[in-house]
C-alpha cells in the first residue's frame, strides 16, 4: 500500500451504451513511469479522467495517493500535475506570466513563487524565452512550457496525456530525458501514448484496447511473454504472400516492413523458420530469419483478438 | 475556502489578456460611442419632412399663408389634400400620413378673435412625431394684411394651433433614450463579454487544464466577472458624459447613486453572461444566446415601448430581465432625481439576481465531465 500511488479496482465507465472503460484493474507504484499504450479511442483519456476525478466510475473504486476518488478529488488536485494533449496554457500571455499564473493557482506567492518560476525556467531551458508571448513559440518550446507549468507545484503524481504528439523526434528525446529526471526525484508519471518507441521507455506498460486492459507488465517481460515468435521473410510478391500467410491459424499476423514481411507465428510451432519454409513451397529459397521481438509485435499480438 | 491568491491570479490574468486583445479593447470604447451616436441621431427629436395631409375648409389668403408658413419650417411635407377631417383621420389610421392640418372655414374670424387658427390631428404612436408637430406652436407667423385700424395683425405664439394626439396621449420625451441606452449597451457588452469568457477557455483548451487544478468553480466565476465591472463603469461614464455633452440630457441624480445603480446592473448582466457561458459549448452559441436575451431586453424592457402599455404576460417576461429593472431605476435616478431608496425593489432584485446567478453558474460549471 505504501508505495502504490494509483490503485484501480475493477473500474468501469460507460457513456450511454458505449463501454469506454471495462473492468480495469491496475496498480501504479511510486516513482514509476507508467505507460498507457493504445489506439485512439481505446479509453486511455477516460481512464486518466477517472483517476483525476473528472469522471465518476460507473462501477469499481479508485484510490490515488491514498485519497478516494472522486470524492476527495479536491485534495488530490493540489498534489498532482496534469499535462494535456493539446497545448492548454494561455497563448496571449508570456512564458513567465503563464508560469506565475499556474503557480498562484496552486497557492504559491511572493518570494517562493518567484523562486519556483525561476527554477522552472532554468530546468526547462526557457530562460531565454521568459518574456516572449506563447503564441509565437514552436511546438517543442510550448511543450517544455507545459511541462514546466504542470510541475510548478512539485506534484507527487504527474499525468501526461499524449505529451509528445506535437513535437519532432529530437524534442521528444529531450522531453523524455526530463521525464526520467522527474522520475528519479520520486515523481510518479502516468503517460499515455500511441508511439511504440515512447512506450518502450516506460518502466511499466499497460496496453488498452476498446476499454479493456490487454497487457500490463514491463516492456521487456511483455516482449518475452508474447506467445509468438517473430520471423522475417524476404521474398518477392509480398502482398499476395501476406494474404496467404495470415489465412493459416498458426500465424497470428503479418506486417510488411519495406522489402520484408514480419510474421508472428504462435509458439506452439517449434521451429518456425523450418515450418514456414515447409508449409509454403514458394519460400523454400527465400531468406527467412528469427527476429528480435519489438513492442509493436507485442501490441499486435495482444490486440485485435476477440 | 475561497483563496484570494487564486482569485487575484485569475483577475490579473484576465486583465492582461484583455489588454492584449486589441479588438475587444477597442469594442469597450467603440460600442458605446458608435451606438450612442447612431441611436442618438436615429431617435432624434429634430425630425423633418413628416408626411402630412391638409384639410383646408377656408381656402382663402390667410389659410394659404398659414400653410406656406408651416411648409417653410420643413418639419412637415404636405402629401395629401382632403375635403373633410374624417377623411384625414382615416388616412392617419391607415398610415398614409402621420398627421393632418385642419383649417376651419372661419379662420378669418378666429384670427381677429385671437382664437386658435387651426387644429393638428397627430398619430401619437410615435411620440417623437407628436413632439415635432407640437413644436410647430413656436413657429413665427405674421400676416401682412392690414386690419381695420391699419396695424399689422400679430398672432400670439402659443395660440396658433390646437393639437389632438391620437392613440398615445401621454407623450414621452426623447431624453428617455440616453439613460435607457445605458441599459441596452451594458446588456450587450457585459453579457457578451462574460458569456464568451468561459466558452473561450473551453474552446482554446485552457479549461481542461484549469479543471485539473485546485481552482474552485466559485473562485473562477467571481474572478471572471470582476474585471468587467470596471469595463462597465467606463461605459456608463462614456454614455452619460456624451449624453450630457451632445444630447443635453439633464443628469439630475446623485453621481454616487447612479454609479451604485449601474454597479448593480453591471454585476447582474455579467452574471447572466456567466450562466450563458456554462450552457453554451462554443463561442458562436454563446453569441446566439446573448442575442436571444438582448432582443427582449431592447424591446420589452421599456426602452422602446412603455412597460405599462405591454400586455400582462409580456410584463412578466420583462420582469425577468435585469434590463427592465435597470431601465426603471436609471431613468428615475438620472431624470427624475429619484433616490436609490425609492427604487429599492429594483435594486434588491438585481442584487439577488447576481448572488443567486453566480452560485447557479458555479454549480452548473461542475468540475466533473460526467
Amino acid at each position: 500500500m505504501t508505495d502504490v500511488v494509483i490503485k484501480a479496482n475493477r473500474i468501469s465507465k460507460s457513456f450511454g451504451s458505449v463501454q469506454a472503460v471495462d473492468e480495469l484493474t491496475l496498480n501504479v507504484r511510486k516513482g514509476e513511469i507508467y505507460g498507457f499504450l493504445g489506439p485512439n479511442g481505446c479509453g486511455k483519456s477516460t481512464t486518466i479522467r477517472l483517476f483525476t476525478g473528472l469522471l465518476t466510475p460507473s462501477a469499481g473504486s479508485v484510490e490515488v495517493l491514498g485519497l478516494i476518488i472522486p470524492s476527495q478529488a479536491d485534495q488530490l488536485r493540489l498534489k498532482i500535475g496534469y499535462m494535456t494533449q493539446k497545448f492548454s496554457l494561455y497563448e496571449d500571455l508570456t512564458v513567465t506570466e503563464n508560469l506565475t499564473f499556474m503557480g498562484q493557482i496552486y497557492g504559491l506567492k511572493g518570494a517562493e513563487l518567484k523562486q519556483r518560476c525561476q527554477q522552472q525556467l532554468n530546468t526547462y531551458n526557457l530562460g531565454r524565452l521568459s518574456k516572449q508571448l506563447v503564441a509565437g513559440m514552436s511546438g517543442g518550446e510550448k511543450q517544455r512550457l507545459s511541462l514546466a507549468a504542470a510541475t510548478i507545484n512539485q506534484p507527487e503524481l504527474l499525468f501526461l496525456d499524449e505529451p509528445t504528439s506535437a513535437v519532432d523526434p529530437e524534442n521528444r528525446r529531450e522531453f523524455w530525458e526530463q521525464l526520467f529526471d522527474l522520475s528519479e526525484q520520486g515523481t510518479t508519471l502516468l503517460v499515455t501514448t500511441h508511439y511504440m518507441d515512447e512506450a518502450e521507455r516506460c518502466h511499466r506498460l499497460a496496453i488498452m484496447e476498446r476499454g479493456k486492459l490487454r497487457a500490463d507488465d514491463t516492456p521487456a517481460n511483455l516482449m518475452q511473454q508474447m506467445g509468438v515468435n517473430v520471423v522475417e521473410v524476404q521474398a518477392p510478391a509480398l502482398r499476395s504472400l501476406k494474404a496467404k500467410l495470415v489465412a493459416r491459424p498458426e500465424i497470428r499476423s503479418a506486417a510488411q516492413l519495406g522489402t520484408r514481411l514480419r510474421v508472428l507465428i504462435y509458439t506452439r510451432i517449434q521451429q518456425p523458420e523450418r515450418w514456414i519454409k515447409n508449409t509454403f513451397p514458394e519460400l523454400s529459397q527465400a531468406e527467412v530469419a528469427i527476429a528480435r521481438p519489438t513492442l509493436e509485435d507485442v501490441f499486435v499480438s495482444v490486440t485485435g483478438g476477440d | 475556502m475561497l483563496s484570494l491568491t487564486r482569485v487575484r491570479a485569475i483577475i490579473f490574468k484576465e486583465l492582461r489578456q484583455l489588454s492584449r486583445d486589441k479588438l475587444t479593447f477597442a469594442m469597450i470604447v467603440m460600442i458605446p460611442l458608435i451606438q450612442l451616436t447612431l441611436f442618438g441621431y436615429a431617435i432624434n427629436t429634430d425630425v423633418r419632412n413628416i408626411p402630412v395631409a391638409i384639410v383646408d375648409q377656408s381656402n382663402n389668403r390667410t389659410s394659404q399663408l398659414l400653410m406656406e408658413t408651416v411648409r417653410a419650417t420643413q418639419v412637415v411635407r404636405f402629401v395629401q389634400t382632403y375635403q373633410s377631417p374624417e377623411q384625414a383621420k382615416q388616412a392617419i389610421q391607415a398610415g398614409k400620413v402621420r398627421a393632418a392640418l385642419v383649417i376651419p372655414h372661419d379662420i378669418q374670424q378666429r384670427l381677429t378673435q385671437g382664437r386658435p387658427l387651426a387644429q393638428w390631428m397627430v398619430d401619437g404612436t410615435d411620440s417623437i412625431i407628436g413632439g415635432a408637430i407640437t413644436g410647430l406652436q413656436q413657429m413665427p407667423f405674421s400676416l401682412n394684411t392690414k386690419t381695420a385700424n391699419g396695424q399689422p395683425a400679430v398672432i400670439s405664439s402659443d395660440n396658433k394651433f390646437t393639437v389632438a394626439l391620437y392613440y398615445n396621449p401621454s407623450r414621452r420625451t426623447a431624453v428617455n433614450i440616453v439613460p435607457g441606452l445605458i441599459g441596452i449597451i451594458l446588456s450587450m457588452t457585459m453579457i457578451l463579454f462574460t458569456s464568451i469568457a468561459i466558452v473561450r477557455e473551453r474552446e482554446k483548451g485552457n479549461l481542461e487544464l484549469l479543471i485539473n487544478t485546485p481552482v474552485r468553480p466559485i473562485e473562477l466565476m467571481i474572478a471572471k466577472i470582476t474585471p468587467y465591472i470596471f469595463v462597465g463603469l467606463i461605459q456608463v461614464g462614456i454614455i452619460l458624459g456624451l449624453g450630457a455633452l451632445i444630447f443635453d440630457v439633464p443628469i439630475n441624480g446623485q453621481p454616487h447613486e447612479i454609479v451604485l445603480g449601474a454597479l448593480l446592473f453591471i454585476t447582474a448582466s455579467l452574471t447572466l453572461g456567466l450562466i450563458i457561458s456554462t450552457i453554451a459549448k462554443t463561442q458562436l452559441q454563446a453569441m446566439q444566446l446573448t442575442f436571444f436575451i438582448l432582443l427582449p431586453s431592447i424591446l420589452l424592457s421599456g426602452f422602446m415601448f412603455p412597460y405599462e402599455g405591454m400586455p400582462e404576460i409580456v410584463q412578466w417576461i420583462a420582469e425577468a430581465l435585469p434590463t427592465t429593472h435597470f431601465m426603471r431605476m436609471i431613468r428615475g435616478l438620472v431624470l427624475r432625481n429619484a433616490e436609490l431608496q425609492d427604487m429599492w425593489k429594483d435594486g434588491l432584485w438585481l442584487a439577488l439576481f447576481t448572488i443567486i446567478g453566480v452560485f447557479f453558474a458555479a454549480k452548473r460549471f461542475n468540475k466533473t465531465l460526467d
